[in-house]
């Protein structure tokens, strides 16, 4: 082809003819050689033709659509419109997910209000299958995760106040961090990524296979029967994962301080519960269960939301775990700042 | 059939609309008691999004759906729950619920909608099955079935609480001949024997022509009803050449010549 192009641009002759009295089949490369050759001629002016077409290769390039392959510029696809309708889309795709958010949102409190009026209507089997996918399944790596950070705590102040001979502080600093602050966080961070995404990931697959479709035709609400047993499950699990997590975290300062300050582990535990006050254990579970509030309703929301296919489902997995990540830190900030001008 | 034509769904006007682009047209048709009414046409004509306003999915853009005398554009969400529980949906691909065994899915309605003892379940599962000849898959998941199973368990659930009427949607859709065949034999038997109302969406010619009392087509282009009537007949008689290409399975004119 680049031979015969560069003869057609070094002659550029007036017409060219293909004679195809030798060719007895020709396959799509073989017509792309064709079709460039008179796309060739057509940009130079020249003219273009076959001669000696057998009916066999006539059929194979009627079937390409030969003639007009070239004339038919593609369909339009309707999208890339100006910047301003793009915008204006965008900003209606918003809404529509607020104005679905806030319908959503007051779903969930109309089932939960319902729930308190009729406990029984909980669906208790989906309830303890939710608590076990998000509590029990997480003991392992809430244990570990915890147990590292409360060693790494205790290992990186102990540098520090060592420098003081304030040694023992080691084990307020890493029990007052984890119940109030990190404690909560690490756990609800956790729950988000195992549980969050999971939550996304079913009912969004759910909602693709027509499963939610079912369910409502049924005359089931599904927040009622797929979010609440979740949000229920949650609220009741995290707790109690940050309490583990607490523990967890004051034993891996207590490996530190025992190992490497030389404390002993009385002299440890009894700082330890001379500095926690019943209010700062209460304030980590409380933090803790609106968190789980927080990523068992988003993961819900988002799964809820899923249109078109996999990628969809994915898309919400990940939006699930960040926006979940997002709040809880965000929450966070706002109970400390209310906790800072209240008590 | 001529003593008892009583419409049990009437559509009045139906527009339907996605954000801006109409779907449906003032279409407007009834379905008597007692029939299998099937909603044919080409890919993208609209059939489901008619089926899903039929059971309010949808709301329509305008126009009325009345079914069994209940208006079900309007209906506040206790009415319609009455409703539901009249209509049993058998969707495309079952939407049996993936984390329940085949039994559980058919118990649920019949737990949650009627206050029959706990014991009386399993034995009225097992008949629902055996409707549908799957007694003894109770015990499986969805999952664990194959495709063809998977719809008549959906089936089975569709049917828990003696809906009077049911709705189809493609149901031989991925299903090889001789199951989808099976699936329209199982379609005939029930309407003749619980004289359950069926309204099929559909584009199976054979399947149409097997088992379709009346059909209405539709089409993309004129986004209505373009044929309405025995499917028989419309094959033999009709003239507009959209109803004759789609019943003799001819391609559009500017698809390759032979």
């Amino acid at each position: 082809m680049r031979v015969l192009g560069a003869f057609l641009h070094d002659k550029a002759p007036i017409s060219l003819t293909v004679d195809l009295s030798e060719v007895t089949y020709v396959d799509d490369f073989g017509v792309l050689v064709l079709v460039q050759l008179r796309h060739r001629m057509t940009a130079q002016s020249g003219s273009f033709s076959l001669i000696n077409i057998s009916d066999r290769v006539r059929e194979i390039l009627a079937l390409l659509h030969f003639d007009d392959l070239t004339e038919k510029a593609p369909l339009p696809r309707k999208q890339i419109s100006n910047i301003f309708v793009r915008l204006g889309d965008a900003s209606l795709r918003h809404i529509n997910d607020f104005r679905y958010l806030t319908s959503f949102t007051g779903s969930i409190f109309l089932a939960i209000l319902y729930l308190c009026r009729h406990p029984r209507s909980l669906r208790t089997e989906d309830t303890v299958l939710a608590m076990q996918k998000t509590g029990v399944d997480a003991l392992p790596i809430v244990g570990l995760i915890s147990f590292l950070l409360g060693l790494i705590i205790a290992f990186m102040s102990s540098v520090q106040l060592r420098q003081f001979g304030a040694d023992i502080y080691v084990a307020s600093l890493v029990s007052l961090a984890m119940t109030r602050e990190l404690g909560p966080i690490m756990t609800a961070i956790i729950v988000a990524g195992r549980s969050g995404s999971a939550f996304a990931a079913e009912i969004g697959t759910m909602r693709i296979s027509e499963e939610i479709d079912a369910l409502f035709t049924m005359g089931f609400d599904p927040t009622r029967f797929l979010a609440i047993p979740k949000i229920v499950a949650s609220i009741v699990v995290v707790p109690l994962l940050t309490l583990y997590s607490d523990v967890f975290a004051i034993l891996g300062g207590l490996v530190v301080g025992v190992l490497m300050l030389d404390l002993t582990a009385n002299a440890y535990m009894a700082q330890t519960f001379a500095t926690l006050a019943p209010f700062d254990v209460f304030l980590g579970v409380l933090k803790s269960a609106v968190f789980a509030f927080l990523i068992s309703w988003i993961g819900c929301f988002r799964g809820f939301r899923v249109q078109g296919g996999a990628a969809g489902v994915g898309e919400a997995t990940t939006s699930a775990v960040v926006s979940s990540i997002f709040l809880i830190i965000l929450t966070d900030s706002v109970f400390s700042i209310i906790l800072r001008y209240w008590g | 059939m001529t003593t008892k034509r009583q419409p049990i769904i009437q559509v009045k006007d139906l527009v339907a609309r996605y954000a801006e682009e109409t779907i449906l047209e003032n279409v407007s048709f009834e379905v008597y008691e007692g029939e299998i009414f099937v909603i044919l046409g080409g890919s993208g004509c609209g059939k489901s999004t008619l089926l899903k306003h039929l059971i309010g999915l949808i709301r329509p853009y305008s126009g009325q759906v009345i079914v069994d005398g209940e208006d079900i554009t309007h209906a506040n969400s206790q009415g319609s729950q009455g409703l539901l529980r009249k209509i049993g949906i058998l969707y495309q691909s079952g939407a049996l619920f993936g984390s329940m065994t085949i039994a559980e899915n058919v118990a649920l309605p019949i737990q949650e909608y009627t206050d029959l003892p706990s014991d009386l379940v399993p034995p009225l599962v097992r008949m629902k099955l055996s409707l549908v000849q799957l007694e003894g898959y109770e015990d499986y998941l969805p999952s664990e079935i194959s495709g063809g199973m998977r719809k008549r368990a959906g089936l089975a659930r569709a049917m828990a609480l003696n809906p009077k009427i049911l709705f189809f949607d493609e149901p031989s859709a991925g299903l090889d001949p001789v199951t989808s065949a099976g699936l329209d034999r199982l379609i005939l038997h029930l309407n003749k024997s619980l004289g359950t109302t069926m309204v099929i969406v559909t584009h199976e010619l054979q399947s149409i022509l097997a088992v379709a009392q009346r059909v209405i087509m539709l089409d993309k282009g004129t986004k209505g009803i373009v044929a309405e009537g025995n499917p028989v007949h419309l094959r033999e008689t009709s003239r507009n050449p959209l109803v004759w290409r789609f019943f003799n399975r001819q391609p559009e004119e500017s698809a390759h010549p032979a």
